[in-house]
């Protein structure tokens, strides 16, 4: 069944099954029917294509490589692939969705672009993708945050973008998302969101996955080559799932390929202290789709936490709800500590600094490695998406690691 | 009273010269419930109701209020800390609609959804309230809120902007039911200098199409511009600026007073 649904879903209006959509004020939907058709026009152009293809290649440094890390794979008893997405300019694979979405801003004939970040990493691309297009940019930050990642901040200003401290509700994420769709229901006739994830209304899910499902593409191709078939499970972190969609996208369609997205466990789903939306959240509506959030038994959201600011939110993208509920997708938790253990190990054994996102990826292979392997009576061979790199997370390491005070 | 027979009873009321439409304008005021207390939030819609505000509209507080401008935010977030429920939400539309002033809710459509569609409109229909206000629902995902509000005889206000094309005005304003709310300026709620000159045309472009009447909100704060917009509108929709009388007021009494003169300045705008 979900087979044979790859790649046509989601349906005309933004489906996901029951999950998607659009929850938006009315003021919106004139622009997001002109993002629609402007997507779907650039998604069947040639002309788009071949300029988004050639700035993936020569400025961004896609296709990423896929590298069997030898070391790793001994240590976790596994074949593991790494999909090095931190590679790329910027460090992390949300620089194919703010190139694809720059392009279509100047198709659109507007000049100016606004994003919400959490970490930092979606402004300093969208900023980057501003910049090398000539866009104004603006970035919504939450107060919290631009405390947290100042560097960050000081990368967009460097940039030319502006950034707005955000200071309603929990001072976070999910308020820099409310924030940006305020200023974008006042400014729709000349900007465009850049929205950060494979979530929000239609067509951002389908848009920004198709956006970064080169990675999939690029993964399934590159494994073929190296080893000669296909892998037997893929993993991927989700926040709001972009990287995770990305990488799923293209073998959604392979049965015998099994998916794995993992989601910030924090400090355990019992705390309450976590980003788990699949696993200590229920459907609902956030920002615009229908999908699993974090929610009290009013509906009124809950705040999320992880050590990665990358994966604390407190919804996810759509149709990573409806690969959870087909069971096409399993996702699982992955705490801190699981996830800063596997960060050691990737440092120590392949002197890769994983983005602490990343980290969560490799720490839910680890874990479901025995079983993947009884089950198949040989070592499994698994890519991992390594979605970003860790140089903006060497503050929080050093000081988990008692490496920094 | 239903809002359709309190847009009657404006109707043949005197009108003010430069109304072409007849009778006068109604006032909505909106107040989130639960602010700056239960107890707080009902005695600012009664007294805003004695001063002459037509309709109340509650605003059920929400964590994410994306079609709202920081003082509805922060009075929302008042309401949400001091512990309101969707429950305690009813029992104010209960106690307000009680005295017989006409009742509306606006709420965000995520705790309508973790309420239960189909339970929460049977509890708002019993609590009084006559409509809801859905400015994060539009018809095109509201199979199951149109079959609710049907059944429990609940009327749908959804939104229209001047954004909108034609086609989704004629769309959205054959879904609605008692008025149709016609956003005025493409932002948020919030007071402003003026009223938006995009409202006319908005307005017109609804009764090209439809004879509903037509609620004209974001932006008013004072009666001066509730006469404006009330030459051609049919409901002159006020939030920010009441809500600002109990935010900035020292104490509840002096916050009650203000609503009071707001109110009033309101209604006699409206029949100026």
């Amino acid at each position: 069944m979900t087979a044979s649904l790859a790649g046509l879903l989601p349906d005309v209006a933004g489906h996901f099954g029951r999950y998607g959509g659009r929850f938006v004020p009315e003021a919106l939907v004139a622009a997001l029917n002109q993002l629609d058709a402007a997507y779907r026009h650039a998604m069947a152009d040639e002309a788009f294509q071949a300029e988004f293809g050639a700035l993936l290649r020569d400025y961004a440094g896609v296709p990423s490589l896929l590298y069997r890390a030898t070391r790793l794979s001994e240590s976790v008893g596994a074949n593991i692939l790494l999909k090095r997405e931190d590679l790329n300019h910027t460090g992390a694979h949300k620089v194919r969705n703010v190139l694809g979405q720059a392009l279509l801003t100047k198709r659109m004939g507007k000049r100016r672009v606004i994003a919400e970040t959490g970490a930092g990493q979606h402004g300093v691309a969208s900023a980057t993708a501003a910049a090398l297009m000539d866009l104004e940019c603006v970035v919504y930050m939450g107060e919290v945050d631009t405390e947290r990642q100042a560097l960050n901040v000081a990368r967009m200003k460097m940039l030319g973008a502006t950034v707005v401290p955000v200071t309603s509700g929990s001072r976070t994420l999910k308020d820099a998302l409310n924030e940006a769709l305020r200023d974008w229901v006042s400014t729709v006739d000349h900007t465009h969101y850049c929205i950060g994830t494979a979530a929000g209304p239609h067509p951002f899910p389908a848009m920004v996955r198709d956006f970064a499902r080169g990675i999939g593409v690029e993964a399934r191709r590159q494994c073929l080559d190296l080893t000669g078939g296909l892998p037997d499970a893929v993993g991927a972190c989700v926040g709001g799932g972009s990287n995770a969609i990305g990488i799923f996208h293209a073998f959604v369609g392979d049965e015998g390929v099994r998916l794995y997205g993992f989601e910030a466990g924090g400090e355990g789903i019992s705390s309450g202290r976590h980003a788990a939306r699949f696993s200590g959240g229920t459907p609902g509506v956030l920002h615009g789709t229908r999908t699993y959030v974090l929610q009290d038994d009013d509906g009124q959201t809950l705040e999320s936490h992880s050590i990665s600011a990358g994966l604390d939110y407190p919804g996810v993208g759509p149709e990573h709800a409806w690969l959870h509920d087909n069971g096409r997708a399993s996702y699982l938790p992955v705490t801190d500590d699981e996830a800063m253990g596997a960060f050691q190990l990737l440092c120590r054994t392949e002197g890769i600094i994983p983005a602490l996102e990343s980290a969560h990826a490799v720490a839910g292979i680890i874990k479901v490695v025995p079983a993947l392997r009884e089950e198949l009576g040989r070592e499994p061979t698994i890519i991992i998406n390594l979605s970003g790199r860790g140089d903006k997370d060497v503050e929080t390491a050093g000081a988990y690691f008692g490496i920094l005070k | 009273m239903s809002i359709s027979v309190a847009f009657e009873k404006a109707r043949a009321e005197a009108r003010p010269s430069g109304r072409e439409r007849p009778g006068r304008a109604l006032v909505v005021g909106c107040m989130p419930a639960g602010f700056p207390t239960v107890e707080g939030s009902i005695a600012s819609m009664k007294a805003m109701a004695e001063a002459g505000v037509d309709v109340i509209e509650v605003e059920l507080p929400y964590s994410d209020p994306v079609m709202d401008g920081p003082v509805i935010q922060k009075a929302s977030d008042i309401a949400l800390a001091a512990g309101v429920r969707t429950r305690d939400t009813l029992r104010i539309i209960e106690a307000v609609a009680a005295t017989g002033v006409p009742v509306v809710l606006m709420t965000y459509w995520n705790p309508i959804e973790k309420y239960g569609v189909d339970a929460f409109a049977r509890d708002l229909a019993a609590a009084g309230a006559t409509g809801m206000i859905t400015p994060d629902l539009i018809p095109d995902e509201a199979q199951e809120w149109l079959a609710a509000s049907d059944a429990h005889k609940i009327d749908r206000t959804f939104l229209v902007s001047p954004s909108s094309t034609d086609d989704r005005i004629a769309m959205t304003v054959e879904h609605c039911r008692g008025f149709v709310y016609a956003t005025s300026i493409m932002g948020v709620t919030g007071a402003r200098e003026q009223t938006s000159s995009l409202a006319p045309e908005l307005v017109a472009r609804v009764r090209a199409v439809s004879d509903i009447p037509v609620g004209v909100g974001l932006g008013v704060r004072d009666g001066a511009q509730a006469g404006e917009v009330g030459r051609f509108a049919d409901a002159v929709i006020v939030g920010s600026a009441l809500i600002r009388c109990v935010l900035e007021a020292p104490d509840e009494a002096a916050g009650l007073d203000a609503l009071r003169t707001l109110s009033a300045d309101l209604a006699a705008g409206v029949r100026a």
